[in-house]
């Protein structure tokens, strides 16, 4: 969706603000809230891509104006309602009103370090060739999507060329509202300064993006 | 232990306490969603507790500064790093979530490496740990694909006008770590010594590592 997260190029955002020994948390609470999300998302009730477009589906302005893990605890919280979890007075009340849904998985401290250790892969077999190859001129499709997609404007109607070929991917676009995971190739694609913010940009520059290859046409 | 809030008020939010609590409202709201879903068996403090330990103390940059210096001394390990960085990084025991996919991206003295995610928080976690807060800010995101040269001088970074810069935008499960030019003046270090020179923000790109005499250890 075009929403508040598509950033890249935008301006009047100041200059960036490094903070000198920053530590990992600012406050206990972040801290929660970043485990919560992990563990729920653990139980397999939604996927990665599905938390993402949770995130980016809140209104502009609170978006912009939540702090990181404010975003994340409003969309957690969301999640949780809309799948059905809980329910709206629960949350409001912090205790359980109702028989609890199954999950699929729960984490508990024992097998935290494998499973974070194996991880998560999300490549996968491809259902056939890859349509690009190394070198391939490519245009990133014109597309606004409403649902969730990883194709930022930026790059959209622009031409690049596919500087790497990665093999297979669960497809976000689809995977997100649980419509499938779609194996999509995916690829590298660079892009030039200049084709994408024009005569100003800086010389020489490149932006690479990992492009599904639903996203590219041929150039 | 980690359930007793800390009063720390972090990001500035939520300044009105109520209900004779000395909870900020998202204190609250957090407070009571973790009861919640541990009352209904969906999570489990102590999982949660691990959680944030691991990523507090055992996950963190030291280790994608270990991938840096080993790549330093053996060219060999580096050429495998470059052309297929997961199972490299793996050989030093290294890997997990957010760096299932991992590729590196080296710097020459004629291309400078960037990482961003525009889209979110992309970062690669087994070698960098928790993403910093500029990381994930909209001031980062949005600029640095359109003026990376700008965000460098906001980090105090200016390259050679030479040095042409290119900008990864993380916007799939790939994750990307930067290489950097191993310093001048590092003839004959061990590992560890150069492990010590490579901060966070050179793996991001957004820094160069440190030079030999400013951070050596002893």
């Amino acid at each position: 969706m075009n929403g508040p997260q598509d950033l890249g190029g935008s301006h009047g955002f100041g200059p960036v603000m490094p903070e000198p020994g920053e530590p990992v948390f600012h406050a206990e609470w972040e801290k929660r809230v970043f485990a919560m999300a992990m563990a729920m998302g653990f139980t397999g009730t939604w996927n990665l891509d599905g938390s993402r477009a949770m995130r980016e589906s809140l209104p502009p302005a609170e978006y912009l104006a939540s702090s990181y893990y404010e975003i994340w605890f409003e969309a957690l919280e969301k999640q949780i309602l809309a799948s059905g979890l809980a329910t709206r007075d629960e949350v409001a009340a912090g205790r359980s009103l109702e028989p609890p849904a199954p999950v699929a998985r729960v984490l508990t401290a024992d097998i935290l370090a494998p499973r974070f250790r194996a991880g998560f892969p999300s490549d996968r077999p491809p259902g056939g060739p890859a349509r690009f190859a190394l070198g391939d001129a490519v245009i990133a499709k014109v597309m606004n999507p409403v649902g969730h997609t990883r194709l930022p404007r930026y790059v959209r109607g622009r031409r690049g060329r596919v500087e790497a070929v990665h093999g297979a991917f669960v497809f976000p676009d689809t995977n997100a509202s649980k419509q499938g995971e779609n194996p999509a190739w995916l690829y590298t694609v660079a892009f030039d300064a200049a084709e994408l913010w024009g005569p100003e940009a800086d010389p020489g520059g490149r932006v690479t993006i990992a492009a599904f290859e639903p996203y590219l046409d041929p150039a | 232990m980690t359930h007793d809030h800390d009063h720390a008020h972090g990001s500035g939010h939520g300044h009105h306490h109520g209900h004779g609590s000395d909870l900020t409202p998202v204190e609250a709201r957090v407070k009571a969603l973790e009861s919640l879903l541990v009352e209904k068996g969906y999570i489990v403090p102590a999982a949660l507790d691990a959680l944030v330990e691991m990523y507090e103390t055992k996950v963190g940059p030291h280790l994608g500064a270990r991938v840096v210096a080993r790549a330093w001394v053996d060219p060999t390990y580096r050429d495998r790093l470059l052309a297929d960085a997961t199972p490299a990084i793996a050989e030093l025991g290294i890997g997990g979530r957010g760096g299932e996919h991992m590729v590196v991206v080296a710097n020459t003295p004629d291309t400078h490496n960037m990482v961003v995610c525009t889209l979110c928080s992309c970062y690669p976690w087994p070698v960098l740990g928790l993403p910093p807060v500029w990381y994930k800010a909209p001031a980062y995101r949005a600029r640095a694909v359109i003026d990376p040269r700008g965000v460098l001088a906001d980090f105090g970074v200016g390259l050679p006008e030479t040095t042409r810069i290119t900008v990864w935008d993380s916007t799939a499960e790939t994750r990307f770590m930067v290489l950097p030019m191993r310093p001048a003046g590092t003839e004959g270090f061990p590992e560890e010594a150069l492990a010590a020179l490579v901060t966070r923000d050179s793996m991001i790109g957004t820094g160069l590592p440190l030079s030999p005499g400013s951070e050596i250890p002893a």
